[in-house]
């Protein structure tokens, strides 16, 4: 049942297809909302099959093993995470005590292949992405962590999934958490790197950033491991902030979890096409100036709430 | 500063915020660009010397390719000096259709701009309506003249193409939705605050330097020079129409990019003066084959500023020399100007501001010689030689399959 519950549900297969079904989503709500067609729905699947079928290049002054071994530590990383994550009941596959903590870190190995895998390619290109790369990483992880640490002081638990069950039977606390909630969803943006925060990946500035070199599989891998990273961060998202509809029959409270996800795609998606891409030094500068701010306010209010509830 | 710190970094002549091949070698150090240097000749088309070889009306035809966004501006431009040069009166009706479509024109390359503006920045939703909206333009071009781009509209003494009152209506109609649109995006210019914390403030250029360097166009006009060809030295019918020349003050990328969707309402109204005051007539003129002898220059205000034309005659039907400076050429000088202690991030943008043709612009390429001496002259059969040589050099000799193909041309001739 373990190894199912790892390779299949919800595990790998499960999140696999998720993760694609995300993807098409975004591109496809992306492109309507610009009056645009869009992809049809297996074009994420095609995508990654494509770059799989082609030949591996690998620059000559790349360090070949980081280069071929960093896509595959991304995706694993993110991929993982979704163990502790409780998905459409109160429980994830595995808990323990601070495992919000193990999720965020796993959360952020992504951004530092990006930034290795970038950095030993050895190219002008990638080596500035990269470095934007980490740069952003200082400038939203930060606000991300405070934000998700916020609700988890309320509810006096650093279990994802005991903090869902403790927002699961307090329904009416959940709003106070709003501010976090909108935090954690700009620095989603963030960790993601869509606009209005893809500087470390600017297509008209540095060409494709850290993935400037990247090709074939390990192109493939990389846009995998976003694409589940997406899936992932937006489950975190809704299993602190949005904890409805857990109690139900478990067949019903899937598709409640489906739509929470889609619809924090939908949001993200919609960030996406309003907004230009905002410069890297405005963007650390966004988020130390207004984001972190916003997220110790948070922290306040809910130290101050924190005796009052109990 | 030591140079251990400065990283240089070549953009282009192939990177995606190119759309033609330029190379561009920024020193940086970190994020900040400290010096610019322009390479251009990477398009070269001999298009000058081509045209020596041509008749003039073939010229026009040659000319109009130089660019596919202002090909209009190009044939305008050259057909004016060639007019002037045979002292040939173009009716009414034939320069206001030539302006009608020079209009049209301006519209459909700011947008185009519009969005490869957006684009740069990352706001590719941007991209997406401009060019949707710009299709509008595209259409009522294509029914006008029969081509979307390069449209062969013009012919020495007028234009090709006369218009009928249904193409008029659609184009009455069609610049309600572009009103309203244009409307939007100046409202989306003023109001988004991601696009004015990427456009305020970024590759600046003072009035000072525009006329040192003698810029032109919009790129001009932003930075509070009142420069307008239409204006300053009126052609077609630019000085029976009714319009402003629209400036900005902030000298940035921001006031470029006002300046650009000003002067798409100014470009409305002169539409429907147009087409209002369309008179009746013939729509050319008769010209005779051989153009007298005579030189003639013409200036023309093309979408992205001064487009110059020089045409000498020498009484035959084909010039003797033919010149063409594009708005881009002065106007690149001053992207490395603006360049300097600039973001990385601000680079394609501040480029794309100036809304370069780098094909528009080559016009020659200087050969250096290693030895060092600067005896860039070379006479037509000299440099078919000089590739006869190299190639021979490089192992590739055609001198058996010329023989081969003259006994050939001989056998086929007898």
């Amino acid at each position: 049942m373990a190894i199912f519950n790892i390779l299949v549900f919800p595990g790998f297969v499960f999140l696999l297809g998720f993760a694609l079904a995300g993807e098409w989503l975004d591109r496809k709500l992306y492109a309507r909302m610009q009056s645009r067609v869009g992809p049809p729905w297996f074009q994420p699947l095609a995508d990654i099959i494509k770059l799989s079928a082609k030949e591996d290049t690998i620059p000559n002054d790349a360090d070949r093993t980081i280069f071929k071994l960093m896509p595959v530590v991304a995706l694993t990383a993110t991929v993982v995470a979704i163990f502790y994550i409780p998905l459409w009941s109160s429980n994830a596959l595995s808990t323990f005590t601070g495992d919000l903590v193990v999720v965020m870190y796993l959360l952020t190995i992504p951004t530092l292949t990006f930034f290795l895998g970038g950095w030993f390619s050895r190219s002008v290109y990638s080596l500035i992405g990269a470095a934007r790369a980490l740069s952003q990483l200082f400038a939203y992880e930060i606000p991300l962590m405070l934000a998700v640490l916020s609700p988890a002081m309320l509810a006096g638990s650093w279990s994802i999934s005991e903090i869902s069950a403790f927002y699961a039977q307090r329904w009416y606390l959940a709003p106070i958490n709003t501010i976090a909630f909108l935090v954690s969803l700009i620095a989603l943006l963030g960790k993601l790197e869509r606009v209005p925060f893809d500087a470390p990946e600017a297509e008209t500035e540095v060409v494709a950033g850290s993935f400037t070199e990247y090709g074939g599989r390990f192109l493939a891998l990389f846009r995998l491991c976003v694409d589940v990273e997406m899936i992932v961060g937006a489950s975190l998202v809704a299993a602190i902030f949005l904890p409805f509809g857990l109690g139900l029959n478990p067949w019903l409270a899937f598709v409640v979890y489906l739509i929470k996800v889609e619809a924090l795609i939908l949001v993200l998606s919609f960030l996406r096409t309003i907004m230009a891409r905002i410069r890297i030094d405005q963007m650390i500068n966004f988020c130390w100036k207004y984001l972190a701010p916003a997220a110790f306010l948070q922290l306040v209010i809910n130290l101050l709430l924190k005796g009052y509830v109990q | 500063m030591t140079t251990k710190d400065v990283v240089k970094i070549p953009l282009g002549p192939q990177h995606p915020a190119l759309k033609e091949p330029g190379n561009f070698i920024l020193s940086m150090k970190g994020e900040l660009v400290m010096e610019m240097g322009v390479r251009l000749g990477y398009n070269h088309r001999g298009i000058e010397k081509a045209c020596e070889q041509r008749s003039y009306l073939n010229d026009m035809y040659l000319l109009e390719r130089i660019c596919g966004i202002c090909s209009h501006s190009h044939s305008t431009a050259y057909v004016q000096a060639v007019e002037e040069i045979a002292g040939i009166q173009v009716p009414a009706r034939g320069l206001y259709l030539r302006t009608l479509v020079a209009e049209l024109e301006r519209i459909h390359s700011h947008l185009l701009w519009l969005g490869v503006a957006g684009h740069e920045i990352g706001f590719d939703t941007l991209l997406m309506y401009s060019w949707r909206d710009r299709e509008l333009v595209l259409d009522l071009l294509q029914s006008l003249t029969g081509n979307r781009v390069n449209y062969g509209f013009n012919t020495i003494g007028g234009v090709r193409k006369d218009i009928t009152d249904e193409q008029k209506q659609d184009i009455l109609a069609a610049l309600k939705p572009l009103t309203e649109r244009t409307k939007y995006y100046a409202e989306i210019a003023g109001q988004e605050l991601t696009l004015i914390k990427r456009l305020k403030d970024v590759g600046r250029l003072s009035k000072e330097d525009v006329i040192r360097l003698g810029v032109t166009g919009p790129t001009a006009r932003a930075s509070g020079v009142n420069r307008d060809i239409r204006k300053d030295d009126p052609y077609a019918i630019y000085s029976l129409l009714d319009f402003d020349v629209v400036t900005a003050e902030t000298c940035d990328v921001y006031g470029r990019t006002l300046v650009r969707v000003g002067e798409l309402f100014q470009t409305y109204k002169m539409i429907a003066q147009i087409l209002n005051e369309l008179p009746d007539g013939p729509i050319t003129a008769k010209v005779p084959r051989k153009i007298p002898k005579g030189q003639a220059i013409s200036r023309y205000e093309a979408p992205r500023g001064e487009d110059f034309h020089f045409v000498r005659g020498n009484g035959t039907d084909k010039p003797e020399r033919v010149k063409v400076r594009a708005p881009t050429l002065p106007n690149l000088q001053a992207v490395s100007m603006m360049m300097k202690g600039g973001y990385l991030a601000d680079m394609p943008i501040t480029l794309a501001a100036i809304d370069p043709c780098f094909s528009c612009t080559d016009r020659m390429i200087e050969l250096h010689d290693a030895s060092g001496t600067h005896e860039n002259t070379r006479s037509w059969s000299e440099i078919r030689e000089l590739g006869i040589q190299s190639y021979r050099a490089r192992g590739v000799d055609f001198a058996e399959l010329g023989k081969r193909l003259a006994t050939k041309l001989e056998r086929v001739s007898r």
